[in-house]
């Protein structure tokens, strides 16, 4: 029995994955960084959705909520209002944060309220069938691309960064120990932080762009994150096809509810008369 | 001691959300409900409670639901086009049993429609909107006074049931404003979700007991279950099992039906031996009343019913009627006659169903429906 065993709902397994899956890899890192930082398990809340990110926590001990698809952050910041003080972590799939719940992304970051979205990107809907997603790259084939990518890729940790996130990281599930220690600084973090984290999905993605062993795939995603420092060595042309890897943006600015709570005047419901 | 104020149906309902112990309210700018989610920014946060503008209808109901599902009662605000974005989430907190209270004030539709005119066109969209099949409540006042009571009533029915319930208004009642009696405090009933689960070790969220309303303790609160909007048994963990998607959908729908007369309100006037009978809801039963009394006064014996519970609908109180008289008149500020529909489904044939539709945006007036009422008694309808 590991000692990572109490956050799994054990009978729930075996999971649904596919073999070579990358996203346990992300999970298990939040996992980690969950453990390190001892936060409660019963007032640790995992907010989540739909697509194969989307049912993953569901495999967690935790009060878990899924919730419709996109919506996983409108859900979240209605348990922050009802109660600020519970942690809450919401666990996405990179079509189901930025394209159906790409709106409520945007305002969520821009409120600042105190809460952690993971986003696991594979460039694919996997659970349908392998659809592009936002993600995807330019060129890339998925089933609805079957002539290639023709749209540019999203950025979300630049979309999050200007619609305002306090915290903004990216990660992948190559360098898996910083990985785990993004995710354990964006938890801590006060405010609305983000940790983007590169996967891979062999089955729908990598079958359909040659190249679905998942070694393979894990090896490109190392290749194609870079330090800030490493940047700084690169050419304008050698960066173009690079992510920066890292704390990306790591500000300080009023949490919304404590904000909420000071300008209204809030009275705790104990206090009333 | 009662306190008499001159209210508007907006505020009344705002006023009674927060009698009900609402603590959380989202919303999103729409005629003619707005002044619901003015009025509630102002003062929740004197009341514990904390109100959000959020990025649409869609997020509005999410925060309704999370903040639900951690334990605090919470209502939204709207009409007709935010209420169609919400009929994904309203689907889901049916199916999840989390209580929350929407109120819709209906607006002339389709589309954009006329934001400042009324009309009663949600009746289908408040129980068939979301896919597939899933309960819910819709209760339908009259005036400002009983905006208030059944307000307070439809967060009881919610946190009773564990299911979503819709405050189906119109734009009348929306911006009407009438003196009421605003009852006090400690005269009438408030009712909080059941919370008193078996320990973790023995808790599963959606087993339910005779009630057939499962106990779901606040997220945080000590119990680590899971919500899914996707087929669950007892564990609310995703079965897609032929048996547990029976037993799932079942038991959901079913809950009403177990606590019908519970749920189910109407107002009834009977005469002797009267052969015609006028149902009406919201702001047209008004006039209907009045045109009724009209009718009476003139010697024309009539029943009137008005449907205050329209879902689950009223189809045994209204076999009732149809039993007594011959003919039923159903004035209804929309095209096809959606109550009207409902009416002959529920009376199979036993008394003549006759429209009477408005759709201009104006109120149904008094004498056009006492007209009705004297064709129908001369055999011209």
């Amino acid at each position: 029995m590991s000692k990572l065993d109490k956050y799994l709902r054990l009978d729930q397994f075996p999971h649904f994955a596919c073999s070579g899956c990358g996203h346990g890899i992300a999970l298990a890192s939040m996992v980690r960084a969950i453990d390190k930082l001892e936060l409660d398990q019963n007032t640790t809340i995992m907010v989540c959705a739909i697509g194969c990110a989307g049912r993953l926590p569901v495999y967690l001990n935790f009060p878990s909520i899924r919730t419709a698809h996109g919506r996983a952050l409108t859900i979240a910041t209605g348990i922050k209002l009802a109660n600020p003080k519970l942690k809450v972590i919401v666990f996405m799939g990179d079509g189901d944060a930025a394209a159906i719940g790409g709106n409520h992304l945007i305002h969520a970051a821009r409120r600042n309220i105190d809460m952690t979205a993971i986003i696991a990107i594979n460039e694919i809907y996997g659970m349908t069938g392998g659809q592009y997603a936002p993600t995807t790259k330019s060129g890339h084939f998925a089933s609805t691309a079957p002539f290639g990518m023709i749209e540019p890729q999203m950025d979300i940790c630049k979309l999050v960064e200007a619609a305002g996130a306090t915290f903004v990281a990216r990660g992948d599930i190559y360098h898996v120990v910083e990985l785990e220690k993004l995710m354990l600084k964006a938890i801590s973090h006060k405010g609305f932080s983000v940790v983007e984290a590169l996967t891979n999905c062999p089955t729908q993605f990598g079958r359909r762009n040659k190249n679905s062993r998942p070694s393979e795939m894990i090896k490109n995603i190392k290749e194609m994150t870079i330090t800030k420092k490493q940047a700084e060595q690169l050419s304008k042309e050698e960066l173009e096809h690079k992510l920066l890897r890292g704390i990306l943006i790591d500000k300080e600015r009023p949490e919304y509810i404590e904000e909420y709570d000071r300008i209204t005047n809030f009275q705790e419901e104990g206090s009333l008369k | 001691m009662n306190k008499k104020v001159l209210m508007q149906g907006n505020q009344a309902i705002a006023e009674a959300a927060l009698a009900a112990g609402m603590k959380v309210c989202a919303g999103y700018p729409i005629t003619p409900s707005t002044e619901v989610v003015e009025l509630l920014s102002r003062k929740l946060p004197a009341y514990g409670g904390r109100f959000i503008q959020m990025e649409d209808e869609i997020a509005s109901i999410g925060v309704i639901i999370g903040a639900s599902a951690a334990g605090k009662k919470a209502m939204t605000a709207t009409s007709g086009p935010g209420f169609s974005l919400m009929q994904e989430l309203l689907g889901y907190a049916a199916m999840v049993e989390i209580p929350i209270v929407i109120y819709n004030a209906q607006r002339v539709g389709p589309s954009t429609g006329g934001a400042t005119m009324p009309q009663q066109g949600d009746i289908m969209q408040t129980k068939w909107g979301s896919h597939g099949e899933s309960p819910r409540i819709a209760l339908c006042p009259s005036s400002v006074e009983e905006a208030y009571n059944l307000t307070i009533t439809a967060f009881n029915l919610s946190e009773k049931y564990m299911v979503p319930v819709v405050i189906l208004a119109d734009e009348i009642l929306a911006h009407i404003r009438e003196s009421i009696t605003i009852p006090e405090s400690d005269s009438f009933e408030i009712i909080n979700r059941r919370n008193n689960a078996p320990p973790q070790e023995e808790y599963l969220p959606y087993k339910v007991d005779h009630t057939g309303i499962p106990i779901l303790p606040p997220l945080g609160g000590g119990y680590r279950y899971n919500i899914s909007g996707m087929i669950h048994g007892d564990k609310g963990v995703p079965n897609l099992a032929p048996e547990t998607i029976d037993y799932c959908i079942q038991r959901i729908n079913s809950k009403l039906k177990k606590h019908y007369n519970d749920i189910v309100m109407v107002e009834k006037m009977e005469e002797e031996n009267s052969k015609i009978a006028v149902l009406a809801y919201g702001s047209t039963a008004r006039p209907a009343k009045g045109a009724v009394k009209m009718a009476i006064e003139n010697g024309i014996k009539v029943d009137f019913i008005r449907l205050i519970t329209i879902w689950p609908f009223p189809e045994r109180e209204v076999r009732e009627i149809a039993r007594r008289v011959d003919k039923i008149l159903v004035p209804e500020m929309n095209y096809e006659g959606q109550v009207a529909g409902l009416v002959k489904q529920s009376i199979e044939g036993a008394a003549e169903v006759v429209q009477f539709n408005k759709i201009s945006g104006l109120p149904i007036y008094v004498e056009e429906i006492y007209n009705q009422i004297i064709k129908i008694e001369r055999g011209e309808k």
